[in-house]
């Protein structure tokens, strides 16, 4: 795996920010997008524009097959069974929220439990709080350990005959953690319940079996994986999803329309209410093909070294706090951390003067940071255009920030 | 960005009302408390004010952020302090027009609050300024309309 080549493929890398070139630590929030996706796009707007699933005409039905043969890429690239397991959504929210709005809010009654765990992403948390008022329902969470990880022997335990969903993000966007969704769909189902994977931060960064895994559900964002904003995924088992209910309705979805009551298409479409994300399906499409060739067990293996420098080069820095396991055989390419007192907002903007984008705030992940006992972090998070060279800018920029503000504290 | 930019955001009045607030704590009999936060990024303030008859006589904050958006709350009370709910309503919307970049009554004294001028140059920053200035500006204009 070429990193100099890779880069040069994605344009928006090549330019200077705040007089410094650009080191990109943000991935995880949304990643750049490559020139083929780009390409990929703008020949879909220039020569196939059309609606899908109507018409007879010729843009029409390229138009629909270039939508399709993007599904059936999905399906590959997860290993699902069916194209009729693999629904395009906006994102890993609606999803989620798919899945919590009609599984969940047709399946659960008071006494029942959701499981989740202390690091889940706001939208794997909000859904099924709803769900929980809704029904009566009761929402718990998996403790962590001290490091961040989650223990087997905790999921058993909270787990129970009654828990009807546990839903678990397979990597924390704050932690880095990679969570053992495996082994948790396994207790999950062996006490009756479902096994849902935000799969968000996962999805870009490794290989995906849903089969494997023998998860329920998977929800995954295009854009955080070289694709455009506005695309994402919504995969499920087809014998849950033909008994789910859609949650919106209009055109496309519809099999016939009467006065008082219609009925539904079949999967995937009765899930994809009104004209389909079409551009970002095939964008996306163009995603996969270009993660595929470069391999994702290569792209996983890049970011373990370098979270693995990231974690050795930073832990340096006096006065750093990392959050999240630092053995780095247990991460994905990310390391959220403090300096000393200085605010993660000032880290972010003094870092920014050097050219450098990292986030920071609470991560969409407040009950997290309240476990953390912290009220906002910083984050670094690489992808399959990072190199050493931009954690050294990083480092160099932290002790730089130090200094700045070393007369403050 | 030059380093000059950065001094102009990072100004050694606004670290020392970082380092050192002024106002900090909670007034136990307080006649207004006014919870705010900053949901994008966490930042939290409590502010606490007393008003007697139409005169701010005193004000404390409480809370958790970074260094604009705690300093700006330390300023923000000091300035408030012994002004008329009107003129600390005046004030803010000064404020925001600084913030914003717009043209603003220059007459008046801004003291320390010409500091926070930099921030303007940074979009990014700009809601972490203003957060204990809304709050205020939420709070008195209650008490304006009681």
């Amino acid at each position: 795996m070429n990193v100099l080549d890779i880069r040069r493929q994605f344009p928006i890398l090549d330019q200077e920010v705040n007089g410094n070139p650009l080191v990109y630590l943000d991935s995880s929030a949304t990643s750049q997008k490559p020139i083929q996706v780009i390409e990929t796009m703008e020949k879909y707007y220039k020569e196939i524009n059309s609606n899908v699933h109507r018409g007879v005409h010729t843009l029409g039905t390229r138009a629909t097959d270039a939508y399709e043969g993007a599904r059936e890429k999905v399906r590959k690239f997860i290993n699902a069974k069916s194209t009729q397991e693999v629904i395009f959504t906006r994102g890993t929210t609606t999803a989620l929220n798919t899945v919590a709005a009609s599984y969940a809010a047709e399946n659960l009654s008071a006494g029942d439990e959701i499981v989740i765990t202390y690091m889940e992403h706001h939208s794997n948390i909000i859904p099924w709080q709803q769900v929980a008022r809704r029904t009566g329902a009761t929402l718990k969470y998996i403790p962590l350990q001290e490091d961040g990880t989650i223990s087997l022997d905790d999921v058993r335990a909270t787990i129970t005959a009654n828990t009807r969903v546990v839903s678990v993000m397979q990597v924390s966007n704050v932690l880095g953690v990679i969570n053992p969704v495996k082994e948790i769909a396994q207790i999950a189902h062996e006490n009756g319940a479902i096994m849902v994977v935000d799969g968000a931060q996962s999805a870009p960064h490794m290989k995906i079996d849903v089969q494997d895994l023998d998860c329920d559900f998977l929800a995954f964002s295009g854009h955080k994986m070289c694709a455009p904003t506005g695309i994402g995924v919504l995969y499920g088992k087809k014998h849950l999803l033909e008994k789910m209910e859609p949650i919106e309705f209009g055109g496309e979805m519809i099999d016939f329309v009467h006065l008082q009551e219609s009925t539904w298409k079949e999967l995937p479409w009765k899930f994809e209410a009104g004209t389909p994300i079409i551009a970002g399906a095939i964008g996306l499409g163009a995603a996969i093909d270009f993660l595929n060739e470069i391999g994702l067990d290569n792209i996983a293996n890049h970011e373990h070294k370098l979270a693995e420098y990231a974690l050795d080069k930073m832990s340096s820095v006096p006065g750093m706090t990392i959050y999240g396991p630092l053995d780095a055989s247990k991460r994905a390419g990310l390391v959220t951390f403090n300096i000393s007192d200085v605010h993660p907002h000032d880290v972010a903007t003094v870092l920014d003067a050097e050219g450098i984008a990292v986030r920071a705030g609470h991560h969409c992940a407040q009950p997290l940071m309240k476990w953390l006992k912290a009220s906002a972090t910083a984050r670094a998070s690489f992808y399959l255009y990072n190199t050493e060279d931009d954690i050294d800018k990083l480092v160099e920029g932290l002790v730089k920030t130090k200094e700045y503000f070393s007369d403050v504290f | 960005m030059s380093s000059n930019n950065l001094d102009n955001l990072y100004r050694r009045v606004i670290m020392d009302h970082y380092k050192n607030p002024r106002n900090r704590g909670i007034l136990e009999d307080g006649s207004h408390t006014i919870n705010m936060n900053n949901p994008t990024c966490g930042d939290r303030i409590q502010l606490t004010f007393k008003v007697e008859d139409g005169v701010v006589i005193d004000a404390r904050f409480e809370g958790e952020g970074c260094s604009i958006s705690m300093s700006s709350a330390s300023m923000m009370t000091q300035a408030i302090k012994g002004k008329k709910v009107e003129e600390a309503i005046k004030l803010s919307k000064i404020f925001s027009d600084i913030m914003q970049g717009n043209e603003y009554d220059d007459d008046i004294d801004l003291g320390d609050i010409e500091a926070l001028q930099g921030v303007a140059k940074f979009p990014a920053r700009i809601k972490c300024a203003t957060l204990a200035w809304k709050a205020m500006e939420k709070g008195l204009t209650e008490e304006e309309q009681k």
